[in-house]
């Protein structure tokens, strides 16, 4: 892989891959003429590709201020820049964005969905299409969740047992038994370049013993999903950090899981509705005890003052529904909040959407045309969305180039000026949060 | 505009180039041919990126008064019309007055006002506004307005003489106003011919709208639904009679390829392209053989596979059916029927279009099922590609001398599940 210029949607931003053994394999050969399939079928090179971890993290730069990072992170289909937003495809699609849509937006890993897809088309029929990757045909990397979160937030009876989740499927009324052992073989069917443990979930507003009960058997079902991975050299199985907002479980879990070898950590039970207080110090306390070495996903977090704060916390990775769920509802993420374009007040603005977007919606239309569009035909929504995702990406983009270039307190600066009227309007978890890894705000 | 003929078959179809069309008169339209439906200037469900995925698109873009007289303040404040205001380059803009694939409620036509249906509710035109719209609107051609509620069963002859006078009536005014407008100015004007299921009406308004200075012919109140072929076929025919040789034809609410090719047997030039788009609706895919090679052959392979797909669908001859435009024909697949899910084809084995190329039925099915926007995306791409597929077909079987082939592909297809002929 070479230096690439982004596509459209992330202006001014590159990504650079280094010394990456594993490519560089496959270039020498390809550069010395060596025909594709001789390749494939050349023994030493299978042996190679097999020695080769599925995933890779390589620091390319690390804030002095706080602790952010920038990475690269090699993964079986393409590289991924970090920080990264990973936008969210629940049922195998990017909710009405063809994947050329997707790919030219510049997105390298996107989300599916175990518990939806599992369900429906069910993970048999998603094995005979080559997997999620084939099924959908999307050609860079996947990252699926466990189904744990859906469990708990869409099932209505679902019982947690030490075997697992039971529940009964909205389909057909059948009696199901999420176990991490299903959960992960249901991960392998749809054979996505990172898999999530099966964890058991628990609200971030619910206190007491059942945050302790969960914290542990989501370490014994860490170690049930790394037994049943049938894939370890394709796939990348990701622990998930519990422990709700109790610092003392939290440091618990974290040191028992950074003993099991896997290859990435998500930081889990956050971004439900706890306060905005507590969610901060447990993503640092994570932070600080996991290792520097392998990514860190924080789980469900997309508004963008709390991706800039957490990557300045030390997260990595980021999922969120939010931007293209909003983006159906007509409102259009920008730097300084968000734009409601189906309201009254934008049926005769002629300008587009941002003036400073690159994204194919705000270079042809207005939010005065998406506006009377709404009223006919989906296709709004579907520009909307295009356009959103163009946000999140160029704010990743943006905050790896300013973590590379050594400006990213200078970065926050600018970023939280241009998203609140006036200081006074900074919310004060984000002034803390900051102010804990040294970057003052006015 | 300009209609250039290579070939006209005796009393009935024509062959050729429209050209002209534009400002600069320099964008051309191959005819028999269709134009580019939209809802409110955009292709439905489709953005720039994903419209573009198809190699050809016709040069001509519709846009319906029914999806956007509701924005007509924001237009005269835009003040450069539509095109500019929907990010629309490099198009012709034709502006009808209804939405085809949006049947409207009848009785509120009056003698000075005709209505369409918008986000809000009605919108009652009269002239004056109509007018009013074309001058914020500036398309480069436009329909004249017109009183076309005759589609209903039993609608009465004095209704129907009804609708032939005032649309005349309409169409003076228009013209005059049209004149007068300096907005309008290079802007072309098709007459509209009415006349109901009466053949004396229908004569009567097709000579007396040739007698007007107009660009062309719309021929309203025949949709699909309104009445069978056989009468549809007869009425152009007389009216084809009246219209001078070298003035296109653009043929309302007729969208079905059987009935197309009947009509463009009957003499029309133009079509509107609503019909994958209902096709898409109701989550089928189009799949219809456009082959007319003469190997029986490859033929009956070809014919065992589609009877293969649509063995076991309902069919109802489209024809009879007064009421149901959204019923499914046996020109497409429905792709949410379960024998899908598994089915790892594309929608149609050698369509070059973008979902055939990356997508499965599989796929499809799946999108459909678990009812994902992008089902929606990918069966429009498809079922515009092949239905612009279609049309160039239709010319290249006409240019060829093949058209009772296609004719009896189409015709056969469509036999091969009602056991009725034709």
């Amino acid at each position: 892989m070479q230096n690439t210029t982004a596509p459209i949607g992330q202006t001014n931003c590159q990504l650079q891959v280094h010394d990456v053994t594993f490519s560089s394999n496959m270039a020498a050969a390809v550069q010395s003429g060596v025909n594709a399939e001789t390749l494939v079928n050349n023994m030493s090179v299978k042996k190679a590709l097999a020695a080769v971890p599925p995933l890779t993290l390589q620091i390319v730069a690390e804030c002095p201020v706080t602790k952010a990072r920038a990475c690269d992170l090699i993964l079986p289909h393409s590289a991924v820049s970090t920080p990264v937003f990973m936008p969210v495809g629940t049922q195998g699609t990017m909710k009405g964005i063809t994947v050329d849509q997707l790919e030219g937006l510049g997105c390298q890993i996107c989300l599916g969905n175990t518990y939806h897809l599992g369900m429906r088309p069910g993970p048999e029929l998603i094995e005979k299409a080559n997997g999620l990757h084939g099924f959908m045909n999307w050609k860079r990397n996947l990252l699926t969740d466990s189904g744990g979160f859906q469990m708990v937030s869409l099932v209505e009876l679902s019982e947690v047992t030490e075997e697992g989740v039971k529940f009964k499927s909205p389909y057909d009324g059948k009696e199901i038994l999420l176990s991490p052992e299903k959960s992960i073989s249901i991960q392998n069917s749809l054979g996505s370049d990172i898999m999530m443990q099966l964890d058991d979930v628990v609200s971030s507003t619910v206190t007491g013993p059942r945050v302790e009960e969960a914290m542990h058997r989501s370490i014994r079902w860490l170690d049930r999903c790394i037994t049943a991975n049938k894939n370890p050299h394709k796939q990348n199985l990701f622990a998930i950090i519990q422990g709700g907002l109790n610092a003392e479980l939290r440091k618990a879990c974290l040191h028992e899981m950074t003993k099991r070898n896997v290859p990435g950590f998500a930081i889990g039970g956050l971004s439900g509705g706890e306060e905005k207080d507590d969610f901060w110090r447990m993503v640092t306390l994570s932070t600080d005890y996991l290792p520097p070495e392998k990514p860190r996903y924080l789980m469900g977090v997309g508004y963008a003052v709390d991706l800039v704060v957490c990557v300045a916390l030390g997260c990595d990775m980021f999922d969120c529904v939010f931007p293209t769920r909003t983006a159906r509802f007509g409102s259009a993420l920008v730097p300084w909040g968000s734009l409601q374009v189906k309201q009254k007040q934008y049926a005769k603005d002629m300008q587009p959407i941002d003036p400073d977007c690159q994204c194919a919606t705000c270079k042809r239309h207005s939010r005065a045309y998406l506006h009377a569009l709404f009223k006919s035909d989906t296709a709004a929504m579907h520009h909307i969305t295009v356009h959103n995702i163009a946000y999140q990406l160029t704010l990743m983009c943006s905050v790896r180039q300013s973590i590379v270039e050594g400006r990213f307190p200078e970065f926050i600066r600018t970023f939280m000026k241009r998203l609140f009227p006036s200081p006074d309007q900074y919310p004060s978890w984000a002034v803390d949060a900051l102010a804990s890894v040294n970057v003052t705000l006015e | 505009m300009k209609l250039e003929l290579s070939r006209v078959v005796q009393g009935g179809s024509r062959l050729g180039v429209l050209k002209g069309l534009g400002r600069t008169g320099q964008h051309s339209l191959d005819v028999p041919g269709c134009l580019l439906y939209t809802r409110c200037g955009s292709a439905p469900h489709l953005t720039q990126d994903t419209l573009h995925t198809l190699s050809t698109l016709p040069s001509v873009t519709q846009v319906t008064l029914s999806t956007i007289a509701e924005h007509q303040e924001v237009l005269e404040e835009c003040k450069d019309g539509f095109k500019k205001f929907a990010g629309l380059h490099e198009t012709v803009l034709y502006c009808s007055l209804h939405d085809p694939a949006a049947p409207c409620p009848t009785g509120h036509t009056t003698n000075k006002t005709v209505s369409v249906w918008g986000s809000g509710g009605r919108i009652e035109l009269s002239v004056a506004k109509f007018m009013a719209l074309q001058r914020a609107v500036r398309p480069d051609w436009y329909q004249s307005m017109a009183d076309g509620e005759t589609w209903q069963e039993n609608t009465s002859r004095k209704r129907v003489r009804k609708s032939v006078d005032r649309t005349l009536a309409h169409l003076d005014e228009c013209l005059l106003v049209h004149h007068n407008t300096q907005e309008l100015e290079g802007v072309e004007v098709f007459g509209v011919v009415e006349g109901g299921d009466i053949l004396e009406e229908r004569v009567r308004s097709a000579r007396e709208t040739a007698k007007r200075p107009v660009s062309g012919f719309c021929l309203d109140g025949l949709q699909t639904g309104s009445m069978n072929q056989s009468l549809r076929t007869q009425l152009i025919t007389a009216v084809t009679q009246e219209l001078p040789e070298d003035k296109p034809r653009l043929l309302q609410g007729v969208g079905r390829p059987d009935e197309v090719l009947a009509c463009v047997e009957a003499g029309v030039d133009l079509f509107e392209s609503f019909f994958p788009f209902q096709v898409t609706e109701r989550g089928c895919a189009l799949c219809f053989s456009l082959d007319v090679s003469p190997d029986p052959e490859l033929a009956a392979v070809l014919r065992d596979d589609e009877e293969r797909d649509t063995a076991g669908e309902t069919q109802e001859n489209g024809d009879l059916n007064h009421s149901d435009q959204t019923q499914m024909t046996s020109f497409e697949i429905d792709l949410n029927e379960k024998r899908y899910h598994d089915d790892f084809r594309p929608l149609v084995e050698g369509c070059g279009c973008y979902c055939c190329r990356n997508h499965q039925r599989a796929y499809l099915h799946h999108l459909l099922v678990t009812n994902e926007l992008l089902a929606g995306v990918l069966l429009m791409i498809h079922n515009a590609a092949h239905y612009h597929a279609f049309f160039a077909a239709l010319r290249e079987a006409l240019a060829d001398g093949k058209l009772d082939l296609l004719k009896r592909r189409l015709l056969g297809e469509r036999r091969a599940e009602t056991g009725t002929k034709d």
